[in-house]
């Protein structure tokens, strides 16, 4: 049985985003970092100086791991930030800013 | 209590002037010790930004100690370079007016006459420079003498180069005195130190130390605090900032006073600065500071309004009622020295002052007159006068 | 906005003292960071995925509808995804500084007579080799994401490191669908056993998820340790992923017994070793602190008038003690604005519960201590920074050019100087390095973008500067005399 299963969920009807251009469903009320969790997705970040990938590690805000960019804005906790219909989620390399 | 150590020469402070002293005077010769009651860097050097500058210097003693020591700090910078981030990156002071302009050209032909190399921007020039400067300034000067160095490395690889003993969390209780008021070394909570000369590194606790040895030096603290952003690919590549942070560096008030300073760091975040406030030792978070901070550097670059501040921290620049350092040897006890009050300029200052130190220890003929840095320049104050 | 009390956190503390204070005619604003209250105890699956049964997920159901209703029933006045970033002492009171969010790009002001810090913790993990690939995260972390979200991050799952959260997370893991391969916990049974008097009755709730761990077929590996994650590149999406992690039994030095080590094919890693209190507000508020945790009186008070702190910030007890340290705050609160002395005798129930729930929280932090020889296993290429990628290598030379203590340590590594600000390497470090681990003193506790500052310096520039430099003069004045009569004073001749 699957967590929403369990827990009896009835969400609306799922949106579509995109990550790194390649559509996502999305259940509404979702954090980015949940909707990417469920499309089997588990980094979305690279490191600034070894380039190494990360996502999801304390899921509370806390750590700033799972740095993503989503709509051209870099530096955004995919585990706080809700997933909204149309969002454009990019992997964040490095800074997440263009040199 | 263990048995006491001997050595040539015991310097208390383990920040970048004490790490300076220790450098030059073992390449002097001496056999050093370093004792600090806390950490390397654990002080005002901790908490700076690691100017190496000569733009901000009126002519004068400081301009010429300034000078000594970016001369040094290049050659150091041949081995210790990426060790210590040095960066060779230059300063460009920008005026927002032609009124400041003026004036602003005018203290950097006074600065060229004394050795300094200072080229003027014309506002159609700037952002060749330095792209994302705001628009609508006047002007500026460029200074390619100024550097930067990552100051806690700094601090620390300059004392490994040095081959100091070091006593860190030791605390100088006493600097020991022989009937002839001649120093004999310093007594610690863990053991006495033996030595014919002891150098005050302590900066803001210098005055603290000098109290230590019997003699008066009145170092007081001046509140700064540093903003520091999340990391940036690099986008400001000089040091920049406004030309109204030399009269506020300059100035006597004990008020608030911002003036924005901005550089990257080789790391990735930038540093902003640079308040000053005489508060005491408050560390606590004063929020009009950090905000007039973000004021002025948004007001230069205004793509950093989007960016971030991760953290903000205070220092305490230690200084001195003229805003001279006081290095050399202190008449009023002999082996004595004093390498401290170097405010917000110390880690730029250290190389020279490290190197007068070591002439001075040895007898030489230091490269630059004393005179102006005096330890005894001050007269203890008596209630009297006070009032 | 103003205000009488505003309590910062909804958690079980900050519920409970919003609900004691506006009981009693107190005016509460009561502010959280997540879209919903409940903080990380009571967290809720978002409203949007209308979740029937909620409770299959979540614990102590009762307590929480009792909290929820209550609020609703209440005047409190609720803001949630409110990032607070500063409390600011003022003279006529204090300001809250907070990021309304997602976006967090202004920053909103709460002025109030009284704060209460209610700010809860956040999960230390100690670091081994590979615990930077994607999969691994707090076990704290998989439990949000399973609560709020409804979501788990892939197939098989370990559970491991030591303290009371990892049997929870095993059990609504297994709950939730997936397959827990083990359950492995350092501290070793007949540890447990010995602290089991100080412990008993107190974790209620223990007995029940031992028998549901069995029930899931869980294996608990009890005195083992995960010594190595592993990954494989193109695992995941875009790049390195968890495929399993070795496993070894310790001895009782906490050295790992050669020849035990094996290993278990998994895709997540939940991971966690004990919670620590935020104290990041109290810490710029100036607030005194015992060891990590705020310290509080008797009635909940820090020693900055004014600001109040209860719950895991005053040190780390569970919802329990949570929501008695909350009711007492509440009430001394509210005794405390009408100018009067709170009676302690009104609530002595929550004063027994507080004193049990702290006696069991000092058991549980000796039973549940991390295995004595953590730091051997950390190989010189292990990252311990993970924000500025600095490795145990660097936090070990740091070490050999002077640093003392973790600031030092920071300063000379750059471990602690990225976005997390050291929030999650500060118990590493300190374990590597043999420093004394201590609060970091963080005066900015949320990142803040410039312009807000930026523009907060314009608007109050016209009003304020006028007053700052008047107090500022008067400061100086008194400092600089001080200083001079100190000299004159103490100085030798």
């Amino acid at each position: 049985m699957n967590p929403l299963e369990r827990a009896g969920a009835r969400p609306g009807p799922a949106f579509e985003v995109t990550f790194d251009g390649r559509p996502v469903e999305a259940l509404p009320g979702r954090t980015v970092a949940a909707v990417l969790w469920a499309a089997g997705i588990t980094s979305w970040r690279t490191t600034r100086g070894g380039g190494r990938p990360r996502g999801v590690f304390c899921g509370i805000g806390v750590c700033f791991d799972c740095l993503v960019t989503v709509n051209d804005r870099p530096g955004q906790r995919a585990c706080l930030v809700p997933a909204r219909p149309g969002d454009v989620i990019r992997t964040e390399e490095g800074t997440g800013r263009a040199h | 209590m263990s048995e006491p150590l001997t050595c040539d020469v015991v310097v208390v402070g383990a920040g970048m002037a004490g790490a300076a002293c220790a450098l030059y005077a073992a390449r002097a010769g001496l056999e050093v010790t370093v004792v600090d009651r806390g950490h390397v860097a654990g002080g005002t050097t901790g908490a700076g930004e690691g100017n190496l500058l000569v733009s901000d210097k009126t002519p004068g003693p400081e301009l010429d100690l300034a000078l000594l020591s970016t001369r040094l700090w290049a050659r150091e910078a041949r081995e210790l370079g990426a060790a210590v981030e040095y960066e060779a990156k230059g300063g460009l002071v920008v005026a927002e007016t032609p009124e400041v302009l003026d004036k602003l050209r005018t203290f950097a032909d006074a600065q060229r006459a004394a050795g300094v190399t200072a080229d003027p921007v014309p506002a159609g020039r700037l952002h060749d420079l330095e792209p994302r400067l705001a628009s609508g300034l006047a002007g500026a000067v460029y200074y390619p003498q100024d550097a930067q160095v990552m100051p806690a490395l700094a601090a620390a690889h300059l004392l490994r180069a040095s081959g100091a003993r070091l006593l860190t969390g030791r605390e100088v209780t006493r600097v020991l005195r022989a009937p002839d008021g001649s120093v004999r070394g310093v007594r610690t909570d863990r053991g006495d130190l033996h030595a014919p000369a002891v150098v005050n590194a302590a900066g803001t606790w210098g005055g603290e130390l000098a109290d230590r040895a019997g003699v008066f030096l009145p170092v007081l603290p001046r509140r700064g605090f540093v903003l520091v952003t999340e990391p940036l690919p690099p986008r400001i590549r000089h040091k920049v900032y406004a030309a109204d942070y030399v009269a506020d560096v300059a100035s006597d008030s004990a008020a608030l006073q911002t003036s924005p300073v901005v550089e990257a760091t080789a790391a990735g975040p930038v540093l902003i600065g640079a308040s000053r406030e005489r508060v005491g030792f408050d560390r606590s978070l004063s929020l009009p500071a950090v905000r007039a901070l973000a004021a002025g550097a948004t007001r230069l670059f205004p793509f950093l309004s989007r960016v971030r501040a991760l953290r903000t921290y205070a220092g305490f620049r230690p200084y001195l009622p003229d805003h001279l350092p006081a290095i050399g040897p202190d008449p009023r006890a002999p082996g004595l020295f004093h390498a401290c009050g170097h405010e917000g300029a110390g880690i730029g200052l250290a190389t020279g002052t490290g190197l007068l130190i070591a002439q001075a220890l040895t007898g030489r003929t230091p490269d630059l007159d004393l005179t102006p840095f005096r330890p005894d320049r001050f007269p203890r104050p008596t209630k009297e006068t006070e009032r | 906005m103003r205000t009488d009390l505003v309590v910062i956190g909804a958690g079980p503390a900050g519920l409970a003292a919003a609900l004691a204070a506006s009981a009693r005619g107190v005016r509460v604003v009561l502010v959280d960071a997540a879209p919903e209250p409940g903080g990380q105890f009571y967290r809720q699956p978002a409203p949007a995925l209308r979740a029937r049964r909620p409770q299959a997920l979540h614990h102590r159901w009762r307590a929480w509808t009792r909290l929820r209703d209550g609020l609703a029933a209440s005047t409190v006045r609720v803001l949630t995804e409110h990032h607070v970033w500063c409390v600011e002492r003022e003279s006529g009171g204090l300001t809250v500084h907070a990021l309304p969010g997602p976006e967090q790009e202004r920053s909103v002001e709460v002025r109030a007579t009284a704060v209460l810090l209610a700010t809860g913790g956040y999960e230390t993990v100690l670091p081994f080799p590979g615990w930077t690939l994607p999969g691994v995260v707090t076990a704290g972390g998989a439990q949000a994401m399973l609560k709020g979200g409804l979501v788990v991050p892939g197939g098989t799952a370990v559970v491991a490191g030591t303290g009371p959260l990892l049997l929870p997370v095993a059990t609504a893991l297994a709950a939730a669908g997936v397959p827990v391969a083990a359950l492995v916990e350092s501290t070793g049974p007949r540890r447990l056993l010995r602290h089991a008097g100080a412990l008993a009755g107190k974790l209620p709730e223990g007995a029940g998820y031992a028998a549901r761990l069995l029930r899931h077929r869980v294996p608990f590996l009890a005195r083992h340790t995960v010594v190595r994650a592993h990954g494989a590149s193109g695992a995941g999406s875009g790049g390195d992923r968890l495929t399993g992690v070795t496993v070894a039994a310790l001895d009782e030095h906490g050295s790992v017994r050669p020849g035990t080590e094996r290993r278990l094919p998994c895709d997540t890693l939940a991971v966690g070793h004990g919670i620590l209190p935020h104290t990041d507000l109290a810490e710029g508020l100036g607030c005194r602190l015992g060891g990590h945790a705020v310290a509080v009186d008797a009635e909940q008070r820090t020693d900055v008038p004014g600001v109040w702190a209860a719950g895991e910030s005053t040190g780390v007890g569970g919802a329990a003690h949570a929501l008695a340290e909350g009711h007492i705050a509440g009430r001394s609160i509210a005794a405390r604005l009408r100018g009067t002395a709170p009676d302690p005798g009104e609530w002595a129930p929550a004063g027994r519960v507080r004193a049990r729930m702290r006696g069991a929280a000092a058991a549980l932090d000796s039973a549940y201590a991390p295995p004595a020889r953590w730091t051997d296993r950390v190989t010189d290429d292990t990252v311990i920074c993970r924000c500025e990628e600095v490795t145990a290598g660097a936090v070990r030379e740091a070490v050999s050019l002077g640093a003392g203590d973790t600031r030092t340590v920071k300063l000379l590594s750059r471990a602690g100087m990225g976005w997390c600000q050291g929030r999650m390497c500060g118990p590493a470090v300190a374990g590597l390095t043999g420093c004394a681990s201590a609060p970091s003193g963080r005066l900015l506790a949320r990142p803040v973008p410039l312009g807000v500052l930026a523009d907060a310096h314009r608007e109050h520039e016209e009003h304020r500067d006028r007053e700052v430099h008047r107090e500022h003069e008067k400061h100086r004045e008194k400092e600089e005399h001080r200083a001079y009569e100190d000299r004159t004073e103490e100085g030798p001749s």
